[in-house]
C-alpha cells in the first residue's frame, strides 16, 4: 500500500508487476469525474490519515493474498488536491489465471473504499464544497457480499 | 471516573470542532462513550456504525475500552477511491 501526493502513473506501476509466471494482470484506476449526485464537480481534495491508511491497506492486500492465489497485489492512493480526470486510486494484481485476478482486484478496491481512513471533499463549480459521505460505498459492499466476505 | 483523553478529529469532524486535536477530561469507559460525550465538538449526525475509531493508532471498536492518557481518533464516514 502506498499513499502519494504525486500523480499516479499506472503504466509504470503495471510494469513493476511483470512476472513470467503471470497469465493475468487486472488493473483498476479510479478517476476524478466531473459530477456527483447531480452537482458539477470542479476538483476534489483527499484527506488521508497516513499511518492507518497504510497499515489498513497492507492488511487488505494481505487478506487478498490469503483469499486468492495471487502473484502480486499492490494499491496506491492519492492525497491532496486532484483535478478532473486524474487517477485517484490504482489497484494492480497478477495471477496465473484471470478469474482470481478479477476477483482480487475487486476485493481490494471495495475494501479500500470502506476501510481506509480517507475522506474526500468535493469542490463544486458553483463555488461551494462538501465532504462526501460514502455511506453508499458500504451499501455497495453489501450488494456484493462475495466481494467483501472474509 | 474521569479520564484524560487526547482526541483527534478528522475531515468534517475537525472542521466542526475547529481543531484537529484536544485533550479533554471525560467520564468514559469505551470509545463509544468518548464519541457520545464529545458530540457537541465533532457534530456528527451519523449513526455510530457509519463512523470509525482508532485508539493509540490502532483501529478499534466502539466498545473498546479507553484508559487514562489514551489518544482516541474519531473518523467520520470514510470515502476513499
Amino acid at each position: 500500500m502506498d499513499i502519494t501526493k504525486d500523480p499516479i502513473d499506472p503504466d509504470r506501476l503495471r510494469d513493476e508487476l511483470i512476472d513470467d509466471r503471470a497469465g493475468a494482470y487486472v488493473g483498476f484506476e479510479g478517476w476524478i469525474r466531473n459530477h456527483n449526485e447531480g452537482q458539477d464537480v470542479l476538483r476534489l481534495e483527499y484527506e488521508v490519515y497516513e499511518p492507518l491508511a497504510l497499515s489498513e491497506g497492507d492488511k487488505v492486500i494481505s487478506e487478498a493474498k490469503k483469499k486468492f492465489p495471487l502473484l502480486h497485489a499492490e494499491c496506491v492512493h492519492r492525497s491532496g488536491l486532484l483535478e478532473i480526470g486524474e487517477c485517484a486510486v490504482w489497484v494492480g494484481v497478477t495471477s496465473a489465471h484471470r478469474d482470481e485476478a478479477f476477483a482480487a482486484c475487486r476485493f481490494i478496491i471495495d475494501q479500500v473504499k470502506v476501510r481506509l481512513p480517507i475522506w474526500k471533499k468535493e469542490h463544486y463549480v458553483d463555488g461551494h464544497s462538501g465532504w462526501v459521505n460514502c455511506e453508499r460505498c458500504a451499501e455497495h459492499g453489501q450488494l456484493h457480499p462475495e466481494a467483501v466476505s472474509s | 471516573m474521569s479520564k484524560s483523553i487526547t482526541v483527534r478529529y478528522f475531515a468534517g469532524f475537525r472542521e466542526h470542532a475547529g481543531t484537529g486535536q484536544e485533550t479533554v477530561s471525560v467520564d468514559a469507559s469505551t470509545a463509544g462513550d468518548v464519541f457520545a460525550a464529545l458530540k457537541h465538538r465533532h457534530g456528527s449526525t451519523e449513526p455510530l456504525g457509519h463512523c470509525k475509531v482508532a485508539i493509540n493508532d490502532e483501529m478499534a471498536e466502539w466498545d473498546s475500552a479507553v484508559n487514562d492518557g489514551d489518544t482516541v481518533l474519531l473518523f467520520p464516514p470514510v470515502a476513499g477511491g
